[in-house]
């Protein structure tokens, strides 16, 4: 919203004080001032009233005309202009020899032949309108000669508040609100607004109204007749125009200007199309046109401003085409109401319409602005059209209204919000200045919320903290921390595996962490030949590619690979994100945060990168946690998985999630050549492992003994239990030191070291064990290789 | 051969030894079993016991020089072998650019640990919440009433079962004063908690706006937290976090959930407050929202908002980390692009 510091200061006298740093206080105390404030008129002089004598043709050029000027002064001047509307007796701006405007200073200069003394302008070259159709016409009685900005508002600061930071403030939609805050922050009186009182039409009729429907809060009108102004004057459309809304005719300007100055929205119907007010919804959805000419579908949940069963507006957002003012109309309605702020904001979202209105009553507007727009609308309205006529008595229904809002709090309560000393007078001062009611006993507070701030602004009293302490002046504040008794602070569990498997994963194996979206990606798993899996969807996502909610991270994951196979012949990528496994008892979505690893290679085989994984998963546990993993073969249930090779991690007894290859299928469509592996581990679940602690035990000093054994199997799972199964405490190690396959199948040779604490082993007690060991395994047609070696 | 001319013949024997093995040879010439210097002493038999005595000592005499100058010889030619292999080692081409292959944190997260340090140094909890929230955690127990536009269908991604994906870590809020209320009032702990977390906008992405990105939202609660004091720490965590000393401006900001709200600027830090084109020429850089929490929303959290005051504050992750690396496109982060995000190996 653009505001006038012109139009401020008729509220407000401003007069020495610094206007950019009012400006820059306002932003910090009250709404944010956009960076670009304008000094309109300031690249602008020499430019006086001027009477057009004469109009001769240019004798060669069909557009030029040969002028002579009367600027007040002793002689005419030439001028040769190109504007379509000069004739003789206008009277028009002019900027003489010396003028500036903008970068140019007016001198003498050849047209076609003719030296042109000056230039007559138009209203866009002054900066005061868009109008360039012609040269600008003067129609108010002044001297020629005069300065023009002597006589209007040319010059003036404009700057602009971001909408969004006076979301909470109705009262700030206009200007005289806006002048309340400088009066406060300048330490200057508001001044009344200047109106007419309105009691003196109650002998006239009313106007026939009635509110059917409780969005409407409050409905106020009022007749007017016998308008004979059509063009506004000339400040009040510059004071338009600097604020961003064009001049159109005068009944329209003034109920904008009415808007701009009150915030109070306003429309004017004509009287012969509203004999019957009504405000109300309808049962039935219907096509309305608005008065911009468009045809806008009306929905049951829209409130409408009816003559009784005709709609005529779009309540709070627009007027209707058929209701508008006309040539011919003689009687208009003036509406001056307010709505509920959560329908209108709806409708305006249904409308895909805003409109400076609705904009306003999306802020929920003070109901007790109605009638003074109107005696203020009357007031101007009377002093620019003397004949104008109020035809009616003041029609007003007031159907809902606001709880009066009261607080009372302490000093106490002051000083304990703030932390700093702010002595009782400034508080009772600044409150008042903002037009709050203020009674002071005793330390206790007793503070009356103004109406325009008390439609859902201030309610509580940690509202009138940020009144007191915004005006203030944050930056005034004394600053301090606090003293608060001291305790050990512990990280959750999770968090420190978390943040320990990111330092493993990218400081000791270099994979790469990255971040992908939760939803499973539709279009790239299709076209990698991954089937996307149904879950819980997002009613209103984009496009349907983002609308389901993934089940795991490793399709994202492979969809992320697919475009970045050229990266390095050998790489691997992670990351900690959510996915939903689906629903629980109570119906909430079953979150889950997991690991998802992915090892790509184009030179390691697959069963190298498959191991690599698996010990990086090993190592992982055993660094966090000092446990041994397991695994377990799963059958494969989603597409992207390898029907081979899959299994369960499991650790102290817990799934903790699975390792696989990535079905070939979808690896081929990745990159044709490369093995692609996967695990995905649940980090939640990770984390409620106990960190087993180091067992410390001391070397033994008496000598190992080292005992290879090479048994024919296909499977070392066998031989390890076999192993642990004796239950030897002399066993200090357990290795697989070789796996080689020749004619007689697959062998493994395991490393075995003995030692005892206290004494040197005999060779017979560690055979025993071997032997043991031997004959277990021979039961299960597992035989030794060659005998055993010591 | 006579003594003499064994002497003279070792020596030149020797003089032509160039390798360990000639060098053997000779010993084994010389002073082997049947060696030139051992068969000297078979001579001896012909002698008088006076000239053996004194022909003996003679012999044991070359015999030691011999052994002496073949131990000589076999260092010397230990130590030519040793150069002549030391010789032959290359020289290497260090100018071969270093394989620096290794793996890389995404931005967010190293920048989220900066982060989490400063508040963990200075007594705050770090709390992780979940990505999927209920109305009730995201809006209703913030004091956004159900007609707020932050409700609205257009900003918020809705589940089929009426959960959300959060669009504020503020979602997380609730949970938290319910977790430590009791220790707040029994024990006098005072609430000071972090949570950063992913959060979600119904949005049309482009370079400055994502549907997905990262905050970090922090709260304080106890008997006596003033304004003031939310102005302290902001400035000194703020300055923690850009490692300078940091100016702040506070402005008035409307949230529902804090009561007064700010909006918080902070001296730009490329001209220093100057004004260039990065802070539109004003010398700050909004970065914050913040403020004291609203009574409603420590009400909803289980504390009496009549003895307890909290202050609250938003920290926008992505847009540190884009602050941070200059990094101009927001979708970048999301990218999974190795090429952008594998530069990020660390970050002290």
């Amino acid at each position: 919203m653009f505001l006038s510091m012109n139009w401020i200061s008729d509220y407000v006298d401003l007069s020495g004080l610094d206007k950019l740093q009012l400006i820059n206080k306002f932003s910090l105390s009250t709404a944010e001032v956009e960076n670009d404030i304008f000094f309109k008129g300031s690249d602008i002089s020499g430019i006086v009233v001027a009477e057009i004598k004469s109009v001769e043709e240019h004798p060669e050029s069909k557009k030029l005309h040969l002028l002579k000027v009367d600027i007040g002064e002793s002689e005419l001047v030439d001028v040769v202009c190109g504007a379509p509307n000069v004739r003789v007796g206008m009277k028009t701006a002019f900027a003489k020899l010396g003028a500036t405007i903008g970068d140019i200073t007016i001198a003498p200069r050849k047209l076609a032949g003719y030296t042109s003394c000056g230039m007559c302008c138009s209203e866009k070259e002054i900066g005061i309108s868009d109008s360039n159709d012609g040269i600008m016409e003067i129609t108010d009685d002044v001297a020629l000669g005069t300065d023009l900005k002597d006589i209007y508002e040319i010059e003036d600061i404009i700057f602009e508040v971001d909408n969004k930071s006076l979301t909470n403030r109705p009262d700030l939609w206009g200007h005289y609100g806006i002048a309340r805050e400088f009066a406060a922050l300048a330490g200057r009186e508001l001044k009344p607004l200047d109106v007419v009182d309105l009691s003196k039409y109650d002998g006239l009729e009313k106007v026939d109204l009635k509110i059917e429907d409780p969005l409407c809060q409050r409905y106020s009108c009022l007749k007017f007749g016998n308008i004979g102004v059509h063009t506004s004057p000339v400040n009040m459309r510059i004071r338009l125009y600097y604020c961003g809304m064009r001049a159109l005719n005068f009944l329209a300007d003034l109920t904008n200007y009415l808007m701009l100055e009150m915030g109070q929205p306003m429309h004017a119907f004509d009287s012969r199309k509203v004999e019957k007010i009504r405000i109300k919804r309808f049962d039935k959805p219907f096509t309305f046109k608005t008065l911009d000419g468009v045809d806008r579908e009306i929905d049951e949940n829209t409130l409408m401003i009816c003559n009784d069963n005709t709609p005529v507006a779009i309540a709070g957002i627009m007027g209707g085409l058929d209701s508008e003012i006309v040539e011919d109309t003689s009687t208009l309605t003036l509406e001056s109401a307010t709505f509920d702020a959560a329908s209108i904001r709806k409708s305006t979202v249904r409308l895909a319409h805003r409109t400076d209105a609705s904009m306003r009553y999306e802020k929920s507007l003070d109901p007790e602005m109605t009638v003074p727009a109107i005696a203020r609308f009357v007031k101007l309205l009377t002093d620019i059209d003397n004949g104008a006529t109020v035809v009616s008595a003041l029609t007003d229904e007031y159907a809902f209204r606001y709880d009066d809002v009261s607080l009372t709090f302490d000093k106490a309560f002051v000083d304990k919000y703030t932390g700093i000393e702010i002595a009782n007078d400034t508080i009772v001062n600044t409150l008042t200045s903002l037009g709050f009611g203020v009674t002071l006993s005793d330390d206790t507070f007793t503070v009356s919320v103004p109406s325009w701030r008390a439609t859902k602004d201030v309610t509580i009293k940690a509202d009138i903290i940020e009144e007191i302490t915004r005006i203030y002046g944050y930056d005034n504040f004394d600053i301090h921390t606090t003293a608060l008794p001291i305790y050990p602070v512990r990280a959750a569990q999770e968090q420190t595996d978390e943040e320990r498997i990111k330092d493993m994963l990218v400081k000791r194996y270099s994979l790469h962490e990255l971040h992908s979206y939760v939803w499973t990606y539709y279009d790239e798993c299709k076209a990698l030949g991954i089937e996307p899996e149904e879950n819980i969807t997002l009613v209103n996502a984009a496009n349907p590619n983002i609308q389901t909610i993934r089940k795991s991270v490793v399709p994202t994951q492979l969809c992320q690979l697919k475009y970045n196979t050229a990266y390095a012949p050998e790489f691997g990528i992670f990351e900690v994100g959510r996915v939903v496994e689906g629903m629980k008892e109570d119906g909430l979505c079953d979150e889950r945060k997991k690991l998802a690893i992915t090892l790509f290679s184009k030179t390691s085989d697959v069963e190298t990168l498959y191991f690599k994984l698996r010990d990086m998963l090993a190592v992982l546990a055993d660094e966090l946690k000092h446990e041994a993993l397991t695994f377990e073969k799963t059958e494969a249930t989603h597409s992207y998985q390898h029907p081979k090779n899959l299994n369960a991690i499991i650790c102290a007894g817990k799934v903790l999630g699975e390792i696989g290859i990535v079905n070939s299928v979808v690896s081929k469509k990745i990159d044709k050549k490369a093995a692609i592996v996967y695990a995905e581990i649940d980090v939640a679940e990770f984390a409620t492992i106990k960190n087993a602690s180091i067992s410390y035990r001391e070397p033994s000093k008496f000598p190992e003994i080292e005992i290879d054994l090479s048994f024919v199997s296909d499977a070392f799972a066998p031989i390890a239990k076999a192993i642990a199964d004796t239950k030897c405490e002399l066993i200090q190690d357990v290795k697989v030191t070789d796996i080689y396959t020749d004619e007689t199948g697959k062998s493994i040779t395991t490393k075995i070291t003995f030692s005892h604490a206290e004494r040197t082993l005999t060779k017979e007690e560690v055979m025993a064990v071997v032997d043991k060991i031997i004959e277990v395994l021979g039961a299960q047609g597992i035989n030794l290789k060659n005998a055993p070696a010591l | 051969m006579n003594l003499a001319e064994v002497k003279q013949s070792f020596y030149d024997a020797l003089a032509a030894v160039s390798t360990m093995e000639q060098l053997e040879q000779v010993r084994v010439e010389y002073t082997g079993k049947k060696g030139h210097v051992t068969e000297l002493l078979k001579d001896m038999k012909s002698l008088s016991n006076e000239e053996k005595k004194t022909f003996g000592q003679e012999v044991n005499l070359l015999k030691n020089e011999v052994n002496e100058k073949i131990t000589e010889k076999r260092e010397e030619l230990h130590r030519l072998e040793i150069e002549l292999e030391n010789s032959r080692m290359p020289e290497f081409d260090v100018s071969v650019p270093a394989n620096l292959t290794r793996g890389s944190y995404h931005p967010i997260t190293l920048v989220q640990r900066q982060c989490e340090e400063i508040f963990k140094s200075m007594g705050f909890t770090v709390e992780d919440y979940s990505e999927i929230v209920t109305d009730y955690e995201c809006f209703e127990s913030l004091n956004i009433p159900k007609s707020h536009p932050a409700r609205d269908m257009q900003d918020t991604y809705y589940l089929e079962n009426g959960q959300l994906l959060k669009s504020q870590t503020s979602a997380a809020q609730n949970a938290i004063y319910k977790k430590y209320k009791d220790a707040l009032v029994n024990e006098g702990k005072a609430i000071k908690a972090i949570f950063p977390g992913r959060c979600f906008r119904n949005e049309a992405t482009d370079a400055c706006h994502e549907n997905t990105f990262f905050q970090m939202e922090g709260i304080m609660v106890d008997k006596n937290i003033s304004i003031s004091n939310l102005i302290f720490f902001m400035k000194t965590m703020l300055s923690e976090v850009f490692q300078r000393d940091i100016k702040v401006r506070l402005r008035p900001g409307f949230f529902p959930f804090v009561e007064p709200g700010f909006e918080l600027d902070i001296s730009c830090a490329i001209c220093g407050g100057e004004g260039c084109p990065s802070c539109k020429h004003s010398g700050w850089l909004e970065l914050c929202p913040c403020g004291m929490i609203h009574p409603e929303v420590l009400k909803a959290g289980g504390i009496d908002p009549e003895e307890y005051t909290g202050f609250a504050f938003g920290l926008g992750l992505t847009r540190l980390v884009m602050m941070k690396y200059g990094i101009k496109d927001i979708r970048d982060l999301n990218s999974g692009s190795l090429k952008t995000l594998s530069q990020f190996t660390d970050d002290k």
